[in-house]
């Protein structure tokens, strides 16, 4: 009997470490596979930008980042960046209150309506303010009778932006914030809180890092809009050109050098929003497990 | 229940207010003004559009590699969510940050990059055209430059619940004898797959519109390599407004019609 017993655990056993070795062999394979997947589709075409930019030298490189069509680029960006990502801000909190705060009917066809812009193709966000503003469009005639641009102009540049970026923080703020509940507010308010003091000294604190993590988001798509930007901008050198339009004409002119110079200032951009996103989400993951423990 | 109907907080009116007009004026009305522009066409000008062999050749290529996109997505998707989650390794912390990095990209980086890598004179698109095929300038480019913007859709969706599903279901599986296989498909899949169509469908919505990233691989031959939203670029550089607001629509109504068909098999899912 004992001797059946110790046949059939050293089977057991047998069985319990092949299985192990077949666990661990399948483990590296996988971990060899989404690192072969990382470099491969993430890494390579990293190496891709630097290495053709910097194909002749630091010289041409420089040359071309500093060049006044190029900077000209950046201003412009920078502007669309400075002026969409507080609207979205200020809209995203408003419309992350009302949601997370309240019951009404209809709020979901709202958050549907705030996801919007996430499914249509930016080239239609383009086309729509074409439709409303350009020559041919609704308020066209109107627009041209007192000498406004908007379409092939700034304004239009701002706008196309504007639409692409509306959901990013309103998105991270919803799931935090309904999940944090109004109790605190409502303690506030029972302690003689206003509203505005409400709302500074108790919800901003406890949404700080989600409010980072919708902007730097938010800021990277400002930054890098191509279609919808593509669409109005009229590609006028030196004054509507934003970053990624200079790098498709450096590029269709067969200027590659100066494209993947310029391509490389926005990578560089690029990884520092990554940086930001991290350290935004490091600081949010721990302070909603210090939630869970209290 | 009441507790979130809470009459003490303020602000409800200015905040729904704010919200809707923002939303009215710069995504609502200018939507709309579309589909207003569109109703000027009668219906058959709008099919004699639409039906143009040059339109559906593009609609097909656009929903066609967007859709393979996404599987590939959602295979690798899973892979890398699954590594992350489950295992510890050497680099796993850069790799899950770097997972975000086609999201934080300008599009038109990432596709000179991927045209640079991909054509037949590139890093990889040598080894091809060795081989005696062509990566960029074929369809075969457009996926994959699909597939690296939609990348972290899948990761990111999967991500967060395979991390909830607690191991000792899986084990107490293994435990009764499944084996790893049956595991995964009996435990692990319902579990997962609700999270994954979503990945997916975002995934296939952002890549039938995406622009930037392909234009550059694409070649852009009409018939063979031209995809939805440059064919509404096309038409609007030839001042066609109609043509490219038919476009637009059936863009718009043929996406929301799939991303529909997902939500509904999601929720047969969900409660079987």
């Amino acid at each position: 009997m004992s001797s059946i017993t110790a046949v059939t655990s050293a089977k057991a056993h047998g069985n319990a470490n092949a299985a192990r070795c077949g666990h661990a062999l399948g483990r590296n394979l996988l971990i060899i596979g989404a690192w072969l997947v990382f470099a491969l589709f993430l890494l390579l075409p990293l190496y891709m930008v630097l290495s053709e930019a910097l194909k002749q030298g630091l010289g041409v490189f420089f040359t071309a980042i500093l060049e006044p069509d190029a900077i000209a680029a950046l201003k412009l960006t920078l502007l669309a960046v400075a002026i969409s990502v507080p609207l979205n801000l200020l809209f995203g909190v408003a419309a992350a209150w009302c949601v997370s705060k309240y019951e009404f009917r209809g709020k979901s066809l709202l958050v549907t309506l705030i996801d919007l812009p996430f499914s249509v193709s930016p080239v239609i966000a383009g086309l729509i303010y074409v439709l409303l503003f350009g020559a041919q469009g609704f308020f066209g005639e109107w627009l041209q009778d007192r000498d406004i641009q908007i379409v092939f102009a700034v304004p239009g540049i701002v706008l196309a932006t504007l639409f692409v970026t509306v959901p990013f923080v309103a998105r991270e703020l919803i799931p935090l914030m309904q999940e944090q509940g109004t109790q605190e507010e409502e303690a506030a308010r029972l302690l003689g809180a206003n509203g505005w003091q409400m709302f500074w000294y108790v919800t901003v604190p406890n949404i700080k890092w989600g409010l980072i993590y919708g902007v730097v988001l938010c800021t990277a798509r400002a930054m890098g809009e191509f279609g919808a930007v593509s669409v109005v901008s009229g590609h006028i050198r030196g004054y509507t050109n934003t970053l990624p339009l200079h790098v498709e004409i450096l590029y269709n002119e067969y200027n590659h050098v100066a494209a993947f110079s310029v391509a490389s200032l926005l990578l560089a951009l690029a990884l520092c929003i990554l940086l930001l996103k991290q350290w935004s989400e490091a600081r949010l993951a721990r302070l909603q497990s210090n939630a869970a423990e209290e | 229940m009441s507790r979130r109907t809470s009459p003490v907080i303020p602000g409800f009116g200015l905040t729904l207010g704010y919200t809707l007009v923002y939303l009215g004026l710069l995504v609502l009305i200018p939507l709309g003004a579309m589909f207003v522009h569109a109703a000027q066409l009668t219906w058959s000008d709008f099919w004699a559009i639409v039906s143009a062999p040059r339109v559906l050749a593009a609609l097909k290529l656009s929903f066609g590699t967007a859709f393979v996109a996404a599987l590939i997505n959602g295979l690798i998707g899973t892979l890398l969510a699954w590594v992350l989650v489950r295992y510890r390794f050497s680099g796993r912390r850069i790799i899950d940050a770097m997972i975000d990095l086609p999201f934080a990209l300008p599009t038109a980086v990432a596709g000179i990059a991927l045209t640079a890598l991909y054509a037949p004179s590139g890093l990889v698109g040598q080894f091809a055209s060795d081989l005696g095929f062509k990566i960029a300038y074929t369809p075969l480019g457009i996926t994959l430059a699909l597939t690296f913007v939609t990348l972290p859709f899948v990761v990111r969706t999967v991500q967060p619940v395979l991390a909830d599903i607690p191991r000792e279901v899986e084990e107490a599986a293994a435990c009764l004898g499944a084996r790893p296989l049956q595991v995964f498909r009996h435990v692990l899949l319902p579990a997962l797959l609700p999270a994954w169509l979503t990945g997916f469908a975002l995934a296939f919505a952002r890549g039938v519109g995406e622009y930037g990233s392909v234009i550059f691989i694409a070649g852009n031959m009409p018939m063979k390599t031209e995809i939805l939203p440059l064919l509404i670029m096309v038409k609007l550089d030839q001042y066609d407004y109609t043509g490219a607001t038919a476009i637009g629509v059936l863009m718009l109504v043929v996406s929301f019609v799939l991303l529909l068909l997902v939500n509904l098999l999601q929720r047969r899912i969900e409660t079987p």
